[in-house]
């Protein structure tokens, strides 16, 4: 994560355009056909995952895990340190339908997150 | 600009920010430049007759070629699930026309409060955290384009192309850390 110490109050001179779009390498598809069995898996509880990421703000950070999942500043503290440290964190966990909503909303907050089976 | 304000109390609190004109000028084109991007990616759902026929609408399958649509719509499952391909294919395409429009619809709030000639910007605490998910997806966008770092310096040097835009992205970090502590103070 990113903390504030480099950040700028002023901005001094306009600088030309930045080009965000470019174009891309194509994309190898490694993906692989895998045969699930959903009804043996409907009970097994998801989990959130938040991932490290280089520019989310460290302070942006805790405040949405307490926006969205409603924990004090001290769980959502530690999560953000988790999260900053160890590269990943879980800050969530049910059923499927719940774990996608939350990594839904991360998504919307900018935030990188997956969903994974706990194991 | 100078630090974020909140003003007033209950029903009336506001978050109050003076822009200056250049401020607001590079605010609202990389505003500009996010928003064409999400709605192209809009364009790319495919309009199929059972969406058509429900009301409901599905999205692209597969994730965007660009690395900065990519990181601003990721996949949803975590590569160490066995059918993660998959799952994410099919999260991404029910999911993923509501998210364009939750950054839209964000995006739209800053261009709406934010003076074009720059000026005092006064934010309702809905509109405040509509302006840090923008314009933490404004980062998000730079950060790919400049090959943001955690530990990026202040400055780079000159012979660096992605010197002249860095003060920008430090300058929204400082923007965006402002608003945030003073939303939480």
């Amino acid at each position: 994560m990113y903390s504030a110490s480099g950040a700028a109050a002023r901005l001094r001179s306009v600088p030309p355009p930045v080009v965000l779009s470019a174009p891309a390498e194509p994309e190898v598809d490694e993906r692989t056909e895998a045969e699930v069995d959903e009804a043996t898996l409907a009970d097994t509880p998801w989990q959130t995952i938040v991932w490290n990421d280089p520019v989310n703000l460290m302070s942006y950070v805790t405040y949405v895990f307490q926006k969205l999942f409603g924990y004090d500043k001290a769980k959502a503290t530690a999560l953000m340190l988790d999260v900053h440290h160890k590269g990943r964190a879980t800050v969530s966990s049910g059923s499927r339908e719940k774990v996608e909503g939350d990594v839904a909303r991360l998504h919307a907050a900018g935030l990188w997150a997956t969903m994974q089976r706990a194991s | 600009m100078k630090a974020w304000k909140r003003q007033g109390r209950g029903d009336r609190v506001r978050y109050v920010a003076v822009l200056e004109r250049p401020e607001a000028s590079v605010l609202r084109g990389l505003m500009g430049q996010v928003e064409q991007m999400l709605t192209g990616r809009g364009a790319e759902s495919p309009d199929d007759e059972l969406a058509a026929l429900t009301g409901i609408r599905t999205g692209p399958s597969t994730p965007p070629d660009d690395p900065v649509l990519a990181r601003l719509l990721p996949d949803f499952a975590s590569s160490a699930e066995e059918d993660a391909g998959e799952l994410s294919a099919a999260l991404r395409s029910v999911r993923e026309p509501e998210l364009i429009e939750a950054k839209q619809a964000a995006i739209a709030t800053v261009l709406a409060t934010c003076p074009p000639g720059g000026g005092r910007v006064e934010l309702a605490p809905s509109q405040a955290e509509e302006w840090l998910a923008a314009v933490n997806d404004v980062r998000l966008a730079l950060g790919v384009a400049l090959e943001v770092t955690e530990d990026m310096p202040e400055q780079l040097p000159a012979d660096d192309p992605r010197a002249d835009h860095l003060p920008v992205y430090h300058w929204l970090t400082w923007l965006q850390d402002s608003l945030v502590t003073t939303l939480t103070a």
